[in-house]
């Protein structure tokens, strides 16, 4: 239980699926210009990202790994994160009318997050249970989100900001994710102590 | 309609170029350039995935029908990557083992996709292959340079293990440009990514407004992916 817990937060906060493992980033600039649609994308991200990952387990396991179709990897995960995507449009329309309007035209656009193909393959690497592959799945994409939304907070700010022309847009937010990623990375006594 | 191939092939080279100017890609362009050999390593793999899948959609647009071309362009993208993927642990067995994850993670790059749906879905076959292959190798110059930059930074040296990853022949290009002791750690670790990248565009910016043309300021804000 205790290295379940330790393993949750090491996936959540030390190695932050977009500060320390650089992944997602094309959403992590793209959509955090307002904290509200940033929180969307996060949740929406977190469903799939947790959704696929079960999934993919059992098609590596019962598919990939029985019939030594190793090499199908990336084509069968890629087919399974669309699927699931699909899945999560049709659900959050059914459930959430007003959320789905709020994410519009991201929630396709989630495929082609590396962060859950990558969150997919860091679980067939790590070779974990269903259980333990799961709940790293989750507290990634917990990860992700609160990134998301701190990111996007601070953007808000930078936003009303004077920022010299060269630097204006990308530049500073750049700038803004890498003094985010040293705050992070006072995270990583929390693993080892 | 005549191709302007100089155009397809300064706008993938500098004033298109994915990383510094589309902001596509962003993942490989942080991740893999801890050092200029390993940025050069993938932006090579990401330069044959793009050129081969470009002619590909390229050679089939006619048969793609409007409905369906995300997840065609996404399985055509997938199977090149897993080639290449084999192909690179078969014979560039130690340039894998350090890319590891990142060469699967092409599919995921937003770079192959959005040129597959601008350009070579609406192409003939060869124009396709100029822009995919262009493309691919200003994405290997941004990410060797951005590479370079935090290497020379962060350890003092330039393309280290050259000879190792990418053959015997690359020996003579491996360097040490500071001592030792003198690299700041921190540019080889995830916040010297975001900060170096950062810079670069704001150096791309700079040239350009040097050269009189006009500097783009959204990137691909407005198409996340």
């Amino acid at each position: 239980m205790k290295e379940l817990a330790l393993m949750m937060v090491g996936a959540a906060l030390v190695n932050n699926v977009i500060l320390a493992r650089f992944l997602g980033l094309c959403s992590f600039m793209g959509v955090t210009t307002r904290i509200d649609t940033a929180a969307g994308m996060g949740m929406a991200t977190t469903f799939v990202i947790t959704v696929s990952s079960m999934a993919d387990w059992a098609v590596q396991h019962y598919l990939l790994d029985a019939y030594g179709l190793g090499f199908l990897r990336t084509v069968t995960f890629i087919l399974v994160i669309a699927s699931a995507v699909q899945f999560t449009e049709m659900t959050i329309r059914k459930v959430s009318p007003s959320l789905f309007q709020m994410l519009g035209i991201y929630l396709p656009l989630i495929t082609t997050n590396c962060a859950v193909l990558g969150v997919a393959l860091l679980l067939v690497e790590g070779k974990l249970s269903f259980l333990a592959s799961t709940l790293f799945a989750f507290a990634s994409a917990a990860g992700y989100s609160l990134v998301m939304i701190i990111f996007a907070g601070l953007r808000e700010r930078l936003a009303l900001a004077q920022v010299p022309r060269l630097f204006a847009g990308p530049p500073i937010g750049f700038i803004v994710a890498s003094l985010l990623a040293m705050a992070f990375m006072g995270f990583s006594g929390i693993s080892t102590g | 309609m005549k191709t302007d191939y100089k155009t397809i092939v300064s706008d993938g080279l500098w004033s298109n170029n994915g990383v510094l100017s589309m902001l596509l890609g962003l993942c490989p362009a942080m991740a893999m350039t801890t050092s200029a050999t390993n940025g050069f390593g993938m932006g090579l793999a990401t330069a044959v995935v793009m050129a081969a899948s470009s002619l590909l959609v390229a050679l089939f647009r006619q048969r793609i029908t409007q409905e369906i071309r995300i997840p065609v362009f996404i399985l055509i993208v997938a199977s090149m990557v897993t080639l290449v993927d084999l192909a690179m642990n078969a014979w560039m067995h130690e340039l894998y083992k350090v890319l590891g994850l990142f060469i699967p993670l092409i599919v995921s790059n937003c770079l192959p996709l959005a040129r597959l749906e601008a350009f070579a879905a609406k192409q003939p076959p060869l124009a396709a292959l100029v822009d995919g292959l262009f493309m691919g190798i200003g994405f290997t110059l941004a990410l060797t340079s951005v590479g370079a930059v935090r290497e020379i930074l962060g350890s003092g040296t330039l393309f280290a293990d050259a000879s190792l990853l990418l053959g015997p022949a690359f020996k003579a290009i491996e360097m040490r440009i500071l001592p030792a002791d003198m690299g700041v750690l921190m540019m080889i670790l995830p916040p010297g990514g975001f900060l170096i990248t950062g810079l670069m565009v704001v150096v791309k910016r700079l040239f350009d407004l040097r050269a009189g043309r006009e500097i783009q300021m959204g990137g691909a804000h407005s198409a996340p992916a």
